[in-house]
C-alpha cells in the first residue's frame, strides 16, 4: 500500500532531481538570511552558487551537536519567531538541552513522512494504534499520534507506562497496531504473561513499530515468534525532526523519503563519504525543513546505506539497521543519555568527588543505569540517615536532569579505577 | 576524665574483602577493637569502633586513606539485672535526647552499652544524676 505513489515510486533520476532543486533552494536561503551558516559557507569557501547537482552537497561543511548547543535556543532558526508553531526538546551533551522548533510546514512534512510509512506497513482506517512513546517534549509520542491520525487510524494516546491498563485497554478497545520502544514492547510481553493474557490468542495486535533505541534481528525473532506479529523497524531522531521512517513489509532497510531526506555515510574518522553498503556514519540534510535546517549533520548513528531496487516498489534509498553510536551517547529505555551529562550535573554537587563510573544492563526488558560516585572524605558521615539522603539527593539531581531514574552507589575515595589514558567510565552490559 | 568517648567511624565499601582489608590495616596500625557495631545499606557500611587510642588510630588510618570520622559517644555500664537498658533508654528519653543507635559489648560480668546521643553532655549529665555509670575515656 502507498500513501503518495508519485513520490515513494518516482524514477530515480527524476528522485536526485527533486532533491538537488530543494537543496539549491535551501542552501541559497540559509548562505543569504542565517548568520550561522553563512558564516560556516564562507569559512568553507562555498558558495550555493558552486552547488550544481546533488553530489555537490560533498562540498558543504559539516553540522555537529556542538553547533546546536552553541546556539542554544533559537539562534540557529531560519524563520520569525511567529512562524514557530511547536517546541520539543531534547538531551544536549552538557548543560543545555537541543530544542528543535518547528512551523506548520514541518509538522506538515513530517507527518506526511509517517502517513507514508504507517501505509507501507498497512496501517489503515481500519486499525486502532496505541501510542506508548512518551508524549511531551520527545517527539516519539505526538509524531506517531499525528501520523497515525493522518491514515486515518484510532489512535489511542496511552503514553509510557501502567503496564497493565496499556494491556487492558489493548483487549476492550480492540488495538490493532502498537508504537514503543522494543525494550518496552518486551516489558508489555512480560506484564501480559503475568496477567494471563495471550497477545496472540486475546487481542488483536498485528503489527508493533518499534525503534528509539537499537534493537536487533534476535530481539525481532522473539518478539514476532512470541506474540505473532510483525513489526516495522521507525527510525528518527529528535534533531532530524522525530521518527519519520520505517522498513517495508519486505523488512530490507528503513526506506527513507528521499524528498525529505538527503542521506550519506562517512568513515566518521577520515569523513570520506563512503558507498552504499559500507558501513560508517549517517549524515543527514533535510531538505524541506523550515524552522530549524540540517544540512549535512553528523547523526552519529552508524549504518549502511542499500540502494539495490526493493521488491515493494519504492525507489527510496534505504539504510540498513541502526548497529550502534560512532559516539558515546547511551539509550536508556528509549532515552538519550550522554555520559557527559552525568558528569556535569555529578560535578554540580559539592559532596561527590571527581570518580564516577556508569553501568548499564538490561534485567529482563528494562535497561538499569547504576552509578557509582567517589564521595568526598569530609562528606562521609556517621549518620545512616544522612547518607542515604546524599544518596538519595544524587539521584534526584540525575534524574530531573536526565529524566530517567538511575540508582546512585556510594564510594568511599579511591575506590573506583583510575584511567591513565582515555578514561573507560561506562561499561555497557546489555546484550540486545 | 571524660565520659565522653571517641569512637572511629569507618566508611567501608560493601564488597568481598572491604572489611577483610580495613581490619588487616586496623591491625597495621596496631590499633586494638574493643568493641564495634557494623551499620550497612546495601553498597556501603558503616564501622563503628571504640579503640583503645583513638587520636592516634585515626591519624594512622587517615594516612592508610581510609575515610574515617571522630564521633563523640558514651558508654553505659549496665548491672547484670532484668530492666538495666530499660532504665538508661528511659532517662534519655524523658530528657528528650536520641539515641541514634547504640551496641553493646560485655566482657565477664560486665555489660557496657555504647551509644550515640544528640546531645552527649545532656546525655552524660542526666545519666549521672540517676547515679548510673558511665565508662570514662581512660578505661578504654
Amino acid at each position: 500500500m502507498f500513501w503518495n505513489p508519485k513520490i515513494e515510486c518516482m524514477p530515480v533520476e527524476d528522485l536526485k532531481k527533486l532533491q538537488y532543486d530543494e537543496l539549491k533552494s535551501l542552501v541559497t536561503k540559509l548562505y543569504e538570511s542565517n548568520q550561522f551558516y553563512h558564516d560556516r559557507m564562507e569559512a568553507h569557501g562555498v558558495k550555493p552558487k558552486d552547488i550544481t547537482c546533488i553530489e555537490d552537497i560533498s562540498k558543504l561543511p559539516f553540522m555537529y551537536k556542538q553547533d546546536l548547543r552553541d546556539n542554544y535556543p533559537t539562534k540557529m532558526f531560519t524563520v520569525p519567531n511567529n512562524q514557530v508553531v511547536r517546541y520539543h526538546v531534547s538531551s544536549g551533551t552538557t548543560g543545555k538541552p537541543t530544542l528543535v522548533g518547528y512551523t506548520r510546514g514541518d509538522l506538515d512534512y513530517w507527518t506526511e513522512a509517517l502517513a507514508r510509512s504507517l501505509t507501507s506497513a498497512g496501517l489503515g482506517t481500519d486499525d486502532v494504534l496505541q501510542v506508548c512513546y512518551g508524549y511531551g517534549l520527545f517527539t516519539g509520542g505526538l509524531g506517531l499520534h499525528y501520523g497515525g491520525e493522518k491514515v486515518g487510524a484510532t489512535v489511542l494516546p496511552s503514553s509510557t507506562g501502567n503496564s497493565e491498563r496499556q494491556i487492558e485497554l489493548m483487549m476492550d478497545l480492540g488495538v490493532t497496531a502498537i508504537a514503543c520502544t522494543p525494550s518496552y514492547f518486551i516489558h508489555l510481553m512480560d506484564v501480559a504473561k503475568k496477567m494471563g493474557v495471550s497477545l496472540k490468542n486475546d487481542t488483536k495486535l498485528r503489527i508493533a513499530f518499534l525503534g528509539a533505541e537499537p534493537w536487533s534481528e534476535s530481539m525481532k525473532k522473539k518478539i514476532e515468534d512470541e506474540t505473532g506479529i510483525e513489526t516495522f523497524d521507525i527510525y528518527g531522531t529528535s534533531e532530524q525532526g522525530g521518527p519519520m521512517f520505517t522498513d517495508c513489509p519486505c523488512h530490507k532497510g528503513i526506506h527513507i523519503s528521499a524528498d525529505i531526506m538527503y542521506i550519506e555515510v562517512i568513515d566518521p574518522d577520515t569523513e570520506e563519504i563512503l558507498p552504499p553498503g559500507q558501513k560508517g556514519e549517517l549524515v543527514v540534510t533535510m531538505l524541506k525543513k523550515e524552522a530549524f535546517p540540517l544540512v549535512r549533520y553528523r547523526i552519529k548513528d552508524m549504518t549502511e546505506i542499500i540502494t539495490e531496487p526493493c521488491e515493494c516498489g519504492r525507489t527510496s534509498p534505504r539504510i540498513a539497521r541502526i548497529t550502534g553510536r560512532s559516539d558515546d551517547m547511551l539509550i536508556i529505555r528509549g532515552i538519550n543519555v550522554f555520559p557527559s551529562q552525568i558528569e556535569y550535573t555529578l560535578m554540580q554537587i559539592p559532596e561527590v568527588g571527581d570518580q564516577y563510573m556508569i553501568y548499564v544492563t538490561r534485567d529482563g526488558a528494562l535497561d538499569n543505569m547504576v552509578i557509582q560516585v567517589e564521595i568526598k572524605a569530609e562528606a562521609f558521615s556517621d549518620n545512616m540517615e544522612d547518607m542515604l539522603k546524599l544518596r538519595a539527593h544524587i539521584e534526584s539531581a540525575l534524574k530531573k536532569y536526565l529524566n530517567i531514574a538511575v540508582k546512585v552507589e556510594l564510594k568511599a575515595p579511591g575506590e573506583l579505577p583510575r584511567f591513565e589514558g582515555k578514561a573507560k567510565r561506562v561499561i555497557d552490559n546489555r546484550v540486545i | 576524665m571524660s565520659n565522653i568517648i571517641k569512637q572511629l567511624s569507618i566508611f567501608v565499601n560493601n564488597e568481598p574483602g572491604r572489611l577483610a582489608h580495613i581490619s588487616s590495616v586496623l591491625k597495621e596500625c596496631g590499633v586494638n577493637m574493643r568493641a564495634f557495631n557494623l551499620a550497612e545499606s546495601t553498597e556501603f557500611g558503616i564501622l563503628r569502633a571504640i579503640v583503645d587510642d583513638p587520636d592516634n588510630s585515626y591519624d594512622l588510618l587517615r594516612q592508610k586513606g581510609i575515610i574515617v570520622k571522630k564521633t563523640d559517644v558514651i558508654g553505659v555500664y549496665l548491672q547484670d539485672t532484668p530492666g538495666a537498658l530499660f532504665q538508661a533508654a528511659d532517662v534519655l528519653g524523658k530528657a528528650n535526647i536520641n539515641i541514634e543507635y547504640g551496641y553493646a559489648y560485655s566482657y565477664k560480668d560486665k555489660a557496657i552499652f555504647f551509644i550515640r546521643v544528640d546531645d552527649p553532655e545532656k546525655a552524660v549529665d542526666v545519666i549521672s544524676k540517676q547515679g548510673i555509670k558511665m565508662v570514662s575515656d581512660s578505661e578504654i
